[in-house]
């Protein structure tokens, strides 16, 4: 089985409401959870919107679909990999996104963040060593 | 182990080419298609940006899109080569993997 592991890569380059490219990532991360894949999340340029806390839909009628990103630990998606510069390029820092933890299984099921700040040529080197690159 | 990476925004309108740019390694491909071939062509904002790429990248762009477009082949960036729809294929076979900047 370990062969058939491949190193799958979603890139989120997208703000959450404005399009639906956001929504549509998730959703197939969430599916492609079901395969049992090598699975990392990139979020850069406008993509690091998605991970801001406070988000609140409530006036513009659609889901507020970024708690989301906090259950997929429960299914072994636990590398997000985020742009410093991007964030820095919008005002943002690490403490402006939401809170997002997996709990190790190798352990003794510790608590760890998901969220790992890269800068721009770390990412670069992260999206070279992948088999497969999904973008959104 | 290189990547081919695809833009098909316009540069004017989409971070798409310029983040393409910051995050592709030396030896990687670029094929620039639809609204994308206008960041092939020569004279533009972001032109020095690209042709400071021909280097260390390949650079590509979809003849059709740009003829569509009215970039003929004079205009394009020193270093960008034309390919057809056989030769994207071609390229999407030789690397490995593709990143499409969307």
């Amino acid at each position: 089985m370990e062969d058939n592991i491949k190193k799958f890569l979603y890139v989120n380059r997208k703000a959450p409401y404005g399009t639906i490219y956001a929504l549509e990532a998730l959703e197939v991360v969430l599916i492609g959870a079901a395969f049992d894949q090598d699975v990392s999340l990139a979020f850069l340029d406008d993509g690091v919107f998605q991970l801001v806390k406070g988000q609140n839909t409530d006036g513009i009628g659609v889901k507020n679909f970024s708690p989301t990103f906090r259950a997929l630990g429960d299914y072994e998606v636990t590398k997000f990999y985020v742009e410093k510069e991007s964030l820095e390029e919008r005002g943002l820092t690490a403490d402006d996104l939401q809170e997002i933890m997996y709990e190790d299984e190798d352990d003794d099921y510790a608590e760890k963040p998901s969220i790992r700040l890269v800068n721009r040529a770390e990412m670069a080197d992260m999206m070279a060593e992948q088999d497969v690159v999904l973008s959104f | 182990m290189a990547t081919l990476h695809t833009v098909n925004k316009s540069p004017f309108g989409a971070s798409a080419l310029q983040s393409c740019l910051n995050h592709a390694k030396d030896g990687d491909a670029i094929l620039m298609f639809e609204d994308g071939v206008y960041g092939a062509a020569q004279g533009t904002i972001i032109a020095d940006a690209v042709a400071a790429k021909s280097g260390s990248l390949s650079l590509y762009v979809l003849k059709g899109d740009a003829d569509a477009r009215g970039i003929a082949d004079a205009r394009l960036i020193e270093g960008v080569t034309p390919v057809d729809y056989a030769g994207f294929v071609e390229l999407a076979a030789s690397h490995d993997r593709t990143n499409n900047w969307l």
